[in-house]
């Protein structure tokens, strides 16, 4: 398990990142999400010990990372890139060299990874020859050359093409399943939404919000139910403790606790036919919006209160 | 996918591998291998036309029958000299009997010369119907015996060029290797190549295998110049030029690689500030300064002697000024070694400061990183 506690950074006068904890559990896939400038970048490049930490730690497994232990790590940096001019089996097989391999086991990996991702018969073409989506191949198999303990990729998926995104997925799911722990970062929370199994999110520096992708669904919204009948539903909006949120004749979508939820589908029941009773999560994406937006009122609430301070000591 | 237990290798190998890279990647540059095989030319071509040159001038016989060696120039020779001759291999003896006929000879042009006795120290004299033959007088001059007592004097010319030659071979080699470095530099931070390697090996041993790398090019290709300079000087017979050359330049390519790490390491440090390789210029235009001052050095201060002194104990102009001082003799023994001394100890705090702005630039795109921000925070931190 890699586990960030208590993480720290500050650019100048700007806090990147603010007593940031979270952890990434071995054997399964964990999303980080954030605005543009929240820390993910800042985050992930302090597990990587690109960048160093003003104060706090990461450990693997309880043990503080050192830079031995971080060299086994896989890394896609959000800022892609390779040598333009290096041959691409030549530059996979110099950057697993680096990590430890030697020539020859270099070399079989890089181009057993080539041929894993379709790019066998450009191996010795110079990287800025291939089309950008073989270009993200290879950066994607840049990552995983040295077969990485633990894989960070930050934002893999921005500007893929939908066959090099399911490559980076099968790639992602590969290693999970291997027992590495995988961090990704994305903007895109559909795709967030789809892979992972636990969610970290982070607004300001901070993390607002970080788990089980269910358990984080649960939580952050009543709990909803969809109801779809063979009749008109005008009648739940008058059954106590029932919020209606949407009602399009026979179908209903209402907010209300688990033992009113069944009352509303006996009661359908015992009116006509019931076609459907489900409940429904919240897409992350609302739950994102809600923990952005109420970390956003909470910062407002606070600067203000610095304010009123201010303004009475003077 | 193959199990395997990989140990990362430690910072030493690691800096040789960045450096095998660098080194690969100038070796299949076209542009590097031209200009390399060019200069080495250039360098060939200047030794054998200077041996033909000096030849020409002090060959050249001012008479027209000696044009064709194979055609021995007769002379007429009086027999009461004959045994007194030393050889002489230009010449087709014509024996006579006496004077009179010797300069009947000359007049009826049967002879090109006439050798008569003379009363003169030489014993001898040269009748000739109107220019005298270069080569025979030389032939019969005696030259007396020379003992050097103080050997390593060069006269002027000599002095200017080999100086002048220290100062643009490390100038040159200084200003492609180092322009070479900051490129590189730039293009890893401009192709964001940098951050994949920072998660595989420490900023130090990045550094420090491109400057090694670098080096063992520039120190090479060096290397090489002086050994066709040698050889171009052997096969155009011009070695006693190297007895005086031979020390200087050996110490010349041990400061080089010392004092080219120095440099190679400012090179490297300026560069990472900056972005892009448009915007190079003003960054490593005070370490350009620091490269071409020992060339100037050298070139306008090579007699004087004070400048001189104190310029071979400059870590920037030693390279260049200790061997123009062995070259000009008023070295003594011990101060190519104290230089050496000096330059490394600066040389190892060089490559320390570099390594710290590096690894504080690197990462920081876009703008120009500003010298003062970076050490600044160095004083923070430390």
């Amino acid at each position: 398990m890699l586990e960030l506690s208590g993480v720290s950074r500050s650019f100048g006068d700007r806090r990147a990142l603010d007593d940031v904890g979270f952890t990434v559990r071995r054997g399964r896939l964990t999303g980080f999400v954030g605005g543009n400038g929240a820390g993910k970048t800042t985050a992930m490049r302090i597990v990587l010990g690109v960048l160093s930490a003003d104060a706090g730690t990461v450990t693997l497994d309880g043990r503080e990372l050192d830079g031995a232990t971080r060299r086994t790590f896989g890394y896609m940096p959000e800022e892609r890139g390779l040598y333009p001019r290096m041959k691409v089996a030549e530059q996979l097989a110099y950057l697993a060299r680096l990590r430890g391999f030697d020539r020859a086991g270099a070399d079989r990996r890089a181009r057993e990874l080539l041929d894993r991702l379709d790019v066998t018969e450009r191996a010795d073409d110079r990287l800025d020859s291939l089309s950008l989506g073989n270009q993200q191949r290879v950066q994607v198999a840049a990552s995983v050359v040295h077969d990485p303990d633990v894989l960070i990729l930050d934002e893999p998926f921005s500007g893929l093409d939908p066959m090099a995104v399911d490559v980076v997925q099968s790639v992602l799911v590969e290693h999970a399943a291997g027992g590495a722990p995988v961090l990704f970062s994305s903007h895109q929370l559909d795709v967030v939404e789809r892979l992972c199994d636990d969610v970290v999110i982070i607004a300001g520096g901070r993390i607002v919000a970080a788990g089980d992708r269910e358990e984080l669904r649960a939580r952050h919204t009543e709990p909803r139910h969809r109801l779809r009948a063979g009749t008109d539903l005008g009648w739940v909006r008058d059954v106590p403790g029932v919020h209606v949120v949407e009602l399009a004749g026979a179908e209903v979508l209402f907010e209300a606790d688990e033992a009113t939820a069944q009352r509303v589908l006996s009661q359908a029941l015992e009116r006509g036919t019931v076609r459907e009773f489900a409940p429904v999560r919240p897409r992350l994406a609302e739950i994102f919006r809600e923990v952005i937006r109420d970390e956003a009122q909470a910062q407002a609430a606070a600067a203000t209160g610095r304010r009123g301070k201010r303004g009475v000591a003077a | 996918m193959t199990a395997q237990h990989v140990v990362p290798p430690s910072e030493g190998r690691t800096a040789m591998l960045v450096a095998e890279r660098e080194i690969g990647a100038q070796l299949r540059s076209k542009s590097f291998i031209i200009s390399a095989v060019v200069l080495l030319l250039f360098v060939l071509g200047g030794i054998i036309a200077g041996s033909v040159l000096s030849k020409h001038h002090s060959g050249t016989p001012t008479g027209s029958g000696a044009s064709a060696p194979a055609s021995l120039m007769p002379v007429a020779v009086v027999d009461s000299l004959r045994p007194t001759l030393p050889a002489l291999p230009d010449v087709r003896v014509v024996p006579v009997s006496d004077e009179a006929a010797a300069r009947a000879d000359v007049r009826s042009g049967q002879v090109r010369a006439a050798l008569v006795p003379d009363s003169g120290p030489a014993g001898v004299r040269v009748v000739v119907k109107d220019g005298a033959p270069s080569s025979l007088v030389a032939d019969l001059t005696v030259a007396p015996a020379v003992e050097v007592l103080n050997p390593a004097t060069a006269n002027d010319g000599v002095r200017y060029i080999v100086t002048f030659g220290f100062g643009l071979v490390f100038m040159m080699a200084a200003m492609t290797f180092g322009a070479t470095i900051a490129q590189n530099t730039v293009i890893e931070k401009q192709t964001r190549v940098v951050e994949i390697l920072l998660s595989a090996a420490s900023p130090r041993s990045l550094l420090g295998g491109k400057i090694l790398g670098n080096s063992a090019l520039a120190l090479a290709e060096t290397a090489a110049i002086a050994a066709v300079a040698v050889l171009g000087l052997v096969v155009t017979g011009q070695d006693g030029v190297l007895s005086l050359v031979g020390a200087p330049m050996a110490w010349f390519v041990v400061f080089f690689a010392v004092g080219f790490v120095l440099l190679a390491a400012l090179f490297a440090a300026a560069a990472s500030l900056v972005s892009r390789v448009e915007d190079t210029g003003p960054v490593l235009q005070p370490v350009m300064m620091l490269v071409v001052l020992p060339y100037f050095i050298v070139v306008f201060g090579n007699n004087n002697q004070t400048l001189l002194r104190v310029a071979s104990y400059v870590p920037f102009c030693a390279p260049v000024a200790m061997p123009a001082r062995m070259f000009l003799g008023d070295a003594a023994w011990w101060e190519p070694l104290v230089s050496l001394v000096v330059l490394g100890a600066s040389t190892y705090a060089v490559v320390a400061l570099a390594a710290l702005v590096y690894q504080r630039s690197v990462l920081r795109m876009g703008t120009r990183v500003r010298l003062r921000e970076v050490l600044g925070r160095a004083r923070v931190a430390g």
